[in-house]
């Protein structure tokens, strides 16, 4: 079977005043129909940035590498994101063949149209259906995700709805398009946990039903462990580490992946200490050369590890971790 | 038993929200709370977006009216009713009670170079008699957050979430408080930060023998950091108990589902069945009863007409829960 979204070598630099940024930084992966694969990584790791991509939706100054693809295969598109060229063409993509999820509901929608008109809207522009059918398929896309008398808060505004309501009328409305990849960027960190809880369960749901790819990103191991099959870490927009998610979690490799699992504070172990990783993520300015992690990694050694950018190396099956720890004992 | 630094007796705060003239709305944000905060501690409030615990925070810090009830601070030093304080009270209590807000982006002005931010409260109180003892305590106080002296001349733009979360706390530590309310001090942050930003607030309150009221939303966090923890829902106190009894021995049905809603880090974890329905209704229009009937599992007839009160059911634990001992004998909890 073909990835649904295969990523190679996406390279991606923002041009700004103060000189070219590198946001992304020669990151592959793949995601198969059905797999949900979760992006970890601080803010200013790249993984929106990264996520972005895959529907063109970065802002005008960015510039990607000639080397970088991006191939989507569906059943009625093969193609890559990254030639398109017109906005009528990538408008195929763009909630078409992939949806997305935004942080913040209120941000996302419209305030001053109501949620079934911005609908309605989408579905005008991406199926033949007529204004009627689209309604009635609105209506039972936000009955679908457990809004309690859809018809009502069809007409209503966004500022109308409660947070979690809204981020469910958010997921209606990105899976009404039936998108082959759904790309969910921090869905439930504004949330509170027992709406997290409910959001999580309804987006697993779904993912068995419509059989969708889903990217989830998020900086919350613990949403990834819930939901997601495999997981990619990534650091100053770079990936260090990509594995199934048990595995991962198990057996992090990356002193990086390490370090965020020590960081986090475990309900079940209330007496271990939460161990920090030294220091603060570097700006994008300053990237350091060799491995980006070797300004607040404690397992620096040598020389190897400033000068060298580390390779993929593979420590368990399909397990893979970017680190020269593991070049030395090979 | 040590003595408490602020207790509280069925503190109200209340909020007009227009409705019209004829037909005013009240909106109660906090109501009936009555806790203890002993000196030295490091007390949790929990609860979802809602729930009144910044309010809460708010109004133990005088900056919000109280409708009703007390609060009374009493350091050894003063002893002031929070209710009813002069002008010079309330004046001195703005050094002994400070503040650590959710985001370092915001609570930083941009025009103000750290060494500015750090001192202004000092400059406006008064509390120093010239600069150069100003700067004396701006530098001691950057050193003990971590901050290099270099910092001090630069602006905060130039720093990351985590050492602008470092900046705000010192600018909260300068003037020497007793009392230290810290507002989702972590939220904003990444976890690998986070754990760092905890330690050093964990390490001052040793340091200075501070108390803090933290409050956050999520529980891993208050579990790892706080002596003592408040589940509020609704603007109420549903359980409150020491941090290990609290998680060890739950009385409360939502302290329950609250946990059972954090996700595991095992990706095997059983999935308890404990969802909770719905989400936290207004607190304009708050159920009768027990305002958690709506959402709660085990919600028997009482639970709708009658409101619970806060009752001691262990050794400094206190649930508020019609059923408590009926769920703890049928282990339904």
């Amino acid at each position: 079977m073909k990835p649904l979204i295969d990523v190679q070598n996406l390279t991606l630099q923002f041009d700004t005043d103060e000189g070219r940024i590198t946001a992304v930084d020669d990151v592959s992966f793949t995601v198969m129909p059905g797999e949900v694969m979760g992006l970890v990584g601080e803010s200013g790791s790249g993984k929106s940035v990264t996520a972005k991509s895959l529907m063109y939706l970065n802002a005008r100054n960015a510039v990607y590498a000639p080397e970088s693809k991006i191939l989507l295969n569906t059943e009625d598109v093969s193609l890559d994101v990254l030639k398109l060229t017109t906005q009528r063409q990538r408008n195929v993509v763009r909630g078409g063949a992939i949806s997305m999820i935004f942080q913040e509901p209120m941000a996302s929608f419209a305030p001053a149209i109501s949620i079934g008109k911005q609908m309605v809207e989408q579905l005008l522009l991406h199926t033949d259906m007529s204004k009627k059918q689209c309604k009635e398929l609105s209506i039972e896309m936000l009955d679908r995700v457990g809004i309690s008398d859809a018809s009502a808060r069809f007409d209503q505004y966004a500022f109308e709805l409660s947070g979690g309501m809204r981020q469910r009328a958010m997921i209606a409305m990105a899976l009404s398009t039936k998108p082959k990849l759904l790309i969910a960027d921090e869905p439930t960190t504004a949330l509170d946990v027992t709406i997290q809880a409910q959001v999580i369960d309804l987006m697993r749901e779904l993912v068995t039903e419509f059989m969708m790819g889903i990217i989830f990103i998020t900086h919350d191991l613990g949403v990834i462990a819930q939901t997601a099959d495999k997981v990619a870490v990534m650091y100053l927009g770079r990936m260090i580490e990509k594995g199934p998610v048990r595995d991962v979690i198990r057996n992090p490799a990356h002193p990086y992946t390490q370090g965020l699992l020590d960081a986090l504070p475990k309900m079940d172990d209330l007496e271990s200490p939460l161990v920090p990783i030294p220091g603060d993520i570097p700006s994008p300015l300053e990237r350091p050369s060799g491995c980006v992690f070797n300004t607040r990694c404690g397992k620096v050694f040598g020389e190897t590890c400033n000068t060298d950018v580390p390779e993929w190396r593979e420590t368990n099956p399909d397990h893979d971790v970017a680190c020269h720890l593991y070049a030395t004992e090979a | 038993m040590t003595d408490s630094l602020i207790s509280t007796k069925n503190l109200a705060v209340e909020f007009n929200i227009s409705g019209g003239f004829f037909k005013p709305k009240i909106l109660k944000a906090v109501d009936g709370i009555s806790i203890d905060i002993p000196k030295g501690s490091f007390f949790g409030v929990v609860g979802e977006s809602g729930s009144g615990k910044t309010t809460l925070g708010r109004a133990l810090l005088n900056a919000t009216k109280i409708a009703r009830g007390g609060a009374v601070y009493d350091d050894g030093e003063v002893r002031y009713n929070l209710e009813e304080m002069t002008p010079a009270e309330l004046k001195d209590y703005r050094k002994r009670a400070q503040l650590i807000f959710q985001d370092p982006y915001a609570a930083l002005s941009p025009r103000m170079t750290v060494r500015d931010i750090i001192a202004e409260p000092l400059e406006v109180m008064g509390l120093t008699s010239g600069r150069e003892e100003t700067d004396k305590i701006v530098r001691e106080i950057a050193a003990k957050c971590r901050l290099n002296l270099e910092h001090l001349r630069r602006f905060p733009h130039a720093f990351s979430g985590g050492q602008r979360q470092r900046i705000s706390i010192a600018r909260a530590l300068v003037s020497k408080p007793q009392f230290i309310v810290a507002d989702e001090s972590v939220a904003a942050l990444d976890v690998s930060i986070q754990a760092d930003v905890l330690n050093l607030l964990k390490s001052i309150q040793v340091d200075m023998g501070l108390t803090f009221l933290f409050i956050s939303h999520d529980l891993s966090v208050v579990a790892h950091t706080c002596d003592h923890v408040a589940v509020m829902y609704l603007g109420r106190i549903v359980e409150s108990a020491p941090t290990k009894d609290l998680f060890n021995n739950t009385r409360h049905p939502y302290t329950k589902a609250l946990f059972s809603a954090i996700p595991s880090l095992d990706p095997d974890a059983e999935d308890s069945a404990q969802r909770l329905k719905g989400e936290i209704p207004s607190p304009t229009n708050q159920p009768s009863g027990c305002t958690f009937h709506t959402r709660c599992p085990h919600a028997a007839d009482i639970c709708k007409s009658d409101v619970p009160t806060l009752e001691t059911c262990d050794e400094g634990h206190a649930v508020s829960c019609h059923r408590w001992k009926e769920l703890l004998e049928t282990a339904a909890l």
